[in-house]
């Protein structure tokens, strides 16, 4: 057999008291696609940074090309060949696609004799590896997946032979996705080492030729692909068979709780980010709302809970109109009925250094849960938080804890607590389950059954397909800000879905 | 995250930073070839021991609170407010013409509150403009609030050697206000109460002092504006996400700063010198930065913090008598070495406190 | 107004731009690399009083200027110290620096010299002396050309001469060099510049130590080329002008070099219009002529000619770790 491109052994990390990796082995053969999966938190990017050089490991060795070496920041992860593209771009957005792949290999003090150079070795790889970009685009002003192609250009510029990609197909389509395989296929076949992280099974079994396993900071498995399934590999992932099954409860949809008309909506640089949506949303049901992030469900989810002003279009809930001409601020739609569960808890659903009382009545902060006095009355507050505490299984159950010092699952469920409680009629629920250990998932899915079967209109946002074929009554699929098509539950199903998330019509598609 | 018990945050860590400013400033002492152990006692002998000495140290204090309170009302919705200086300054201006205004006939039962009105509002005037700016355009509050600390400034030599100059004087300050304008001072109370007091511009500008902080701490801690005002400091999204209106918040936030950093002149105006002077918070508004870094940005931190530097303003004066070699600067230099600690180096020991007192430090 | 009548604006112009200029630059490096520098002023302060200083205890200004960069690289490292390495607040920094300035020169002052805080006037030996370019005398009877080169281009000390070259200077750092491209990366997105191998605490601190520099300069100028001795808070708000010019110019050197020029031609014009009516407006109190520099920035800040864009990690420190 040869020589591992890497060998790692025995790396452990701890932040804190959190173990990230926990004694991780792990071999990745010289020259193939090798995938490393696991569920948000199982500790693939810390794995990987370690490797990188962006955290250091605790303990354990790496070995390169069979030989032990120590990284311990970039620039020699970088000299040992290896490169990485990261889940967040690492592209100035200001610089040219030139000045972004020099930066850190100029080629010379002065950036004249560096920039001939580069724009040379630009176009040999463009032509090897057929990625073309134009070296002097301004890189914020490309599409994503030229984006990640400048990224890739860059660890390539830079010598790399073992290239890392964490997570690296969230941003595109199905129809980029399978582009991109093709571009990994291709480094392959020019002796690149690729490892491809992600918790996306088809990706894996796509394009990989090895996988490895991890589950709550440790490496549970290693296979051949080939030799293995899909189902397997969801098995190792969770540590038990998944079902996304909910004991559903079917209810009657009922009358329109909120309905949208012709929303359009353009960013601050005039991009067109909703064109044209509209939707009803009916008492007793879930509609879920599918697409690859990015195409406007988070625009849709700020303009519907009064984040986001209205610019072009109406909302109608009940004899009230929401417009350009008649706004409505999150507190006047909470007094609507409606309650938003927030796609990303850290920045909106909770105030992090704030204790769990004070982030059980954010939002609700004017009403009773405050207290009835004019003043605030904390005791009242931390009584009421108790309560909630318990009814919802946050531990631990103590009011003056920040909500920085729970867990993730504990976190949401706080926030979904606090949604719940004034039993609207309404919500609006985003990603109710990233980054949630599976009982959480279990609980937090439960939870919007009981809603649902209480009569309450939701509207559920989710990058997990199958969360969404889960819990939905209906589904409707949204592309680049448009609603591509709308599909009933006992239709829809996960290549139909993705054909419609890559933007073809419903029509076109069947 | 390394978290440290509250005694070690608002008590250790505050003196830690004192005694250090303390220590490069007795090096500086020292340096000088004096003993820093002997100016450190003039100073604290000029600061409590002499007659009236407490009283010019309560006085003191009685600035740095105001301006103190407007840096902590301000940061506690994450907005940095370093035009006090400015603020106080118009807030002068402001009492000022409601004194010249009324003060030949209205008695000064109604004229002192209207006076302190006006100081407050002509600071909370000065603040609004660059408070408007950031909530609707934008602009960094920082570099607004220091332009116009210029411009006010600007602006009061204008007005004092212009219209507002006294007749027959060729110093650019106000008229004097008629005594009804007056805030009486401690001494004469206390005095007039058979108790035997030195003289000292103390006047009941301090106890109002004292219910401002009282007032600020119910404003944060015990309403609902306050939580609101505390949510949108530690974040912004989770506050508009909250229905909070953040650029409303942000103006009155300010508004609140600027007053209580234009209330710092009726200590001067209508307290201790019955005028308006050039340039007379000669520095108390960025004091108030100071002040409000030691105090955690809490009143009870603040009243303490504003009582240190009274002491030091005071016992600093007692230098220039005392030495030829040291002069009251020493105190802006320890001034400027505990904004340094408590403010731009204020995490540099809390990893080194957690592992002193056995707490495991965070990655 | 005659041709040489303009020159003479133009050259005392450029006599109060000079400081602007230099601290402006300062300002520019630091701020592009990520770092605000609220600390101009007192770096500004400290390096004219150590300048002084200097060259009065040496009777040398070679000496003086050593000190002041010194002072002034001191400080910045402060600066770097707090906000770099230990990532405090960048302004609550800045603000300290310039009260320890303020204190430390006169505690300084008094404590070498027992001047109330001034230092001794200076000797015209321990001071930079006007250069007097070749052609001055000559050529002054050229029309246009002679007053051009006898009044503006000539006879100014040595850090004027200084401050015109930072602004090419810093351009062809920042926009033709390596260490600017990266300079430039770092105060647009540290992580990127860490994840190409380089390390984003030494680039900054680079940056800031550059700004030292300048300000430097900047003070000398006002002690021992411009000046003839140190008075207590001589910068008097320069610095803050200075960071005014630099938002005003919008961060580049070109555009903040004419920034830094208009808003000493305010200055320098202030001084002649006291007391004369002019058209239209009439008397214009001169201090409302010295705070134009202010309102045109919050004018500018607030969006009203172009928007100014500051580098996207400005005043945001490096946390490698989450």
């Amino acid at each position: 057999m040869t020589t591992p491109a890497v060998r790692l052994t025995g790396i452990t990390k701890r932040f804190g008291p959190v173990i990230a990796n926990d004694t991780v082995d792990l071999e990745v053969a010289s020259g193939t696609i090798h995938g490393i999966v696991g569920e948000n938190g199982a500790g693939k990017s810390t794995l990987v940074s370690i490797l990188y050089g962006f955290y250091s490991a605790d303990s354990g060795m790496m070995e390169v090309d069979g030989a032990p070496v120590t990284i311990a920041d970039s620039a020699q992860a970088i000299a040992h060949g290896i490169g990485m593209v990261h889940q967040h771009f690492m592209l100035i957005p200001d610089f040219t696609v030139l000045e972004n792949v020099m930066l850190g290999a100029e080629g010379g003090a002065l950036l004249r004799d560096g920039k001939a150079a580069t724009r040379a070795e630009l176009l040999r790889l463009e032509r090897d590896y057929a990625l073309d970009v134009d070296p002097d685009a301004v890189v914020g002003d490309l599409p994503v997946g030229m984006q990640q192609r400048v990224e890739i250009l860059k660890a390539l510029r830079r010598g790399a032979r073992i290239l890392i990609l964490d997570e690296p197909t969230g941003v595109l389509t199905p129809a980029e996705t399978d582009r991109f395989f093709d571009i990994l296929r291709g480094l392959r076949a020019q002796g690149v080492t690729v490892l491809l992280i992600t918790h996306k099974l088809r990706e894996i079994m796509d394009v990989t030729d090895n996988v490895s396993v991890m589950r709550r900071g440790k490496m549970v498995a290693h296979r051949r692909t080939a030799e293995t399934t899909r189902e397997e590999i969801a098995e190792l992932m969770v540590g038990r068979t998944v079902s996304f099954e909910v004991d559903r409860i079917d209810a009657v949809p009922g009358p329109v709780a909120m309905s949208a008309h012709g929303l359009t909506w353009h960013d601050a640089g005039g991009v067109a980010r909703l064109s044209d949506v509209s939707l009803d949303l009916r008492n007793g049901e879930i509609l879920g709302l599918a697409g690859v992030s990015g195409n406007g469900q988070s625009e849709l989810l700020d303009i519907l809970a009064g984040i986001v002003p209205v610019q072009a279009g109406r909302i109608v809930i009940g004899s009230r109109e929401v417009a350009a001409q008649s706004p409505a601020d999150p507190a006047q739609m909470r007094r609507l009925g409606l309650a938003h569960v927030p796609e990303d808890r850290h920045q909106r659903g909770l105030i992090l250094p704030f204790d769990a009382a004070e982030n059980s009545v954010l939002g609700y902060h004017d009403g009773p849960r405050t207290g009835d006095g004019r003043l605030l009355d904390p005791k009242a507050m931390h009584a009421h938080c108790a309560a909630l505490m318990a009814r919802f299984d946050v531990r631990p159950g103590d009011p003056r804890q920040r909500a920085a010092g729970f867990s993730g699952g504990n976190q949401q469920k706080l926030v979904m607590a606090r949604e719940i409680e004034p039993e609207p009629r309404i919500m609006l629920i985003g990603q109710p389950t990233r980054g949630v250990d599976i009982g959480g998932i279990a609980f937090i899915h439960a939870e919007i059954m009981a809603r649902k079967a209480a009569g309450c209109a939701i509207l559920l946002v989710s990058v997990e397909l199958d969360e969404i074929l889960a819990l939905s009554d209906r589904i409707m699929v949204m592309n680049a800000g448009r609603v591509v098509g709308e599909v009933p539950r006992a239709k829809a199903d996960t290549r139909r879905i993705g054909m419609m998330m890559a933007g073809v019509a419903e029509d076109s598609a069947a | 995250m390394t978290r440290l018990p509250a005694w070690a945050d608002y008590v250790l860590i505050p003196l830690l930073n004192l005694a250090l400013a303390l220590g490069v400033a007795g090096l500086v002492v020292l340096a000088i070839g004096e003993n820093p152990l002997h100016a450190m006692r003039v100073m604290i002998e000029g600061a409590f021991v002499y007659e009236g000495a407490l009283g010019y140290t309560l006085y003191y204090t009685t600035n740095f609170i105001f301006t103190g309170l407007a840096v902590a009302v301000a940061f506690h919705a994450r907005l940095f407010n370093i035009g006090g200086e400015g603020q106080a300054y118009l807030g002068g201006l402001g009492a000022l013409l409601v004194c010249l205004a009324l003060d030949s006939w209205m008695p000064g039962p109604l004229l002192i509150p209207l006076a302190i009105a006006g100081a407050a509002a002509f600071g909370a005037l000065w603040a609004l403009i660059p408070a408007l700016l950031q909530a609707y355009r934008g602009s960094h509050i920082v570099i607004t609030t220091i332009m116009f600390n210029f411009i006010g400034a600007g602006l009061m030599v204008a007005v004092l050697a212009g219209p507002l100059m006294r007749s027959g004087q060729s110093n650019p300050e106000s008229r004097e206000v008629a005594e009804a304008a007056r805030l009486p001072f401690i001494h004469d109370i206390l005095n007039a109460m058979g108790f035997d007091i030195a003289s000292s511009p103390l006047n009941l500008a301090f106890p109002i002092a004292l219910l401002a902080c009282f007032g600020v701490w119910v404003l944060i801690w015990r309403t609902r504006w306050g939580y609101a005002l505390r949510a949108m400091g530690q974040s912004e999204p989770a506050a508009v996400y909250a229905g909070i209106p953040v650029a409303r918040m942000i103006v009155a936030a300010m508004a609140i700063s600027g007053a209580l950093a234009g209330l710092m002149a009726i200590n001067t105006l209508l307290g201790a010198q019955g005028k308006v002077v050039l340039n007379f918070p000669s520095g108390f508004g960025f004091t108030g930065i100071a002040v409000a870094l030691m105090g955690r940005g809490h009143p009870v931190g603040i009243v303490l913090a504003a009582f240190l530097f009274g002491a030091l303003f005071q016992g600093g004066t007692e230098l220039d008598f005392e030495f030829t070699t040291i002069t009251r600067e020493m105190v802006l230099l320890i001034q400027g070495l505990i904004i340094l600690f408590s403010g731009a180096l204020a995490l540099m020991f809390v990893p080194w406190i957690s592992r002193l007192l056995g707490r495991e430090g965070g990655a | 107004m005659t041709w040489l009548d303009l020159m003479l604006i133009l050259d005392s112009t450029l006599r109060v731009a000079t400081p602007l200029i230099l601290c402006a630059m300062a300002g520019l490096v630091s701020e592009r690399a990520g770092v605000i520098d609220i600390g101009l002023e007192g770096k500004l302060l400290a390096s004219a009083f150590a300048a002084a200083a200097a060259a009065a205890l040496t009777g040398s200004a070679w000496v003086g200027l050593l000190a002041a960069l010194g002072i002034s690289v001191f400080l910045s490292l402060v600066h770097g110290f707090a906000c770099i390495t230990h990532k405090g607040e960048q302004i609550i920094s800045g603000i300290a620096i310039n009260i320890l300035a303020s204190g430390l020169t006169v505690v300084a002052g008094v404590a070498l010299f027992r001047q109330g805080g001034q230092t001794p006037s200076l000797p015209r030996e321990a001071r930079f002396p006007s250069i007097k370019l070749p052609g001055s005398e000559s050529l002054a009877d050229v029309p246009w050309f002679g007053p051009f080169w006898r009044e503006l281009v000539s006879g100014h000390t040595l850090p004027v001469y200084l401050a015109v070259l930072a602004v090419p200077f810093v351009w062809w750092l920042l926009w033709r060099t390596r260490f600017g491209l990266r300079l430039r990366a770092v105060g647009e997105m540290p992580v990127a510049v860490d994840s190409a191998g380089i390390s984003v605490t030494w680039l900054r601190y680079r940056a800031v130590i550059i700004a030292g520099l300048l300000c430097g300069i900047a003070g000398a100028f006002l002690s021992i080329a411009h000046g003839a001795g140190f008075v207590r808070e001589m910068s008097a708000g320069k610095g803050y002008i200075a960071l005014a010019a630099m938002i005003f110019g919008k961060w580049r050197p070109w555009s903040v070099f004419f920034a830094c020029l208009l808003f000493g031609f305010l200055e320098a014009g202030a001084a002649r219009i006291q007391g004369v009516a002019l058209p239209l407006v009439g008397e214009v109190p001169i201090e409302v002529v010295l705070v134009l520099p202010y309102v045109a920035t919050v004018i500018l800040l607030a969006g009203f000619f172009g928007k100014a864009m500051p580098p996207r990690a400005l005043g945001v420190p490096y946390r490698k770790e989450r």
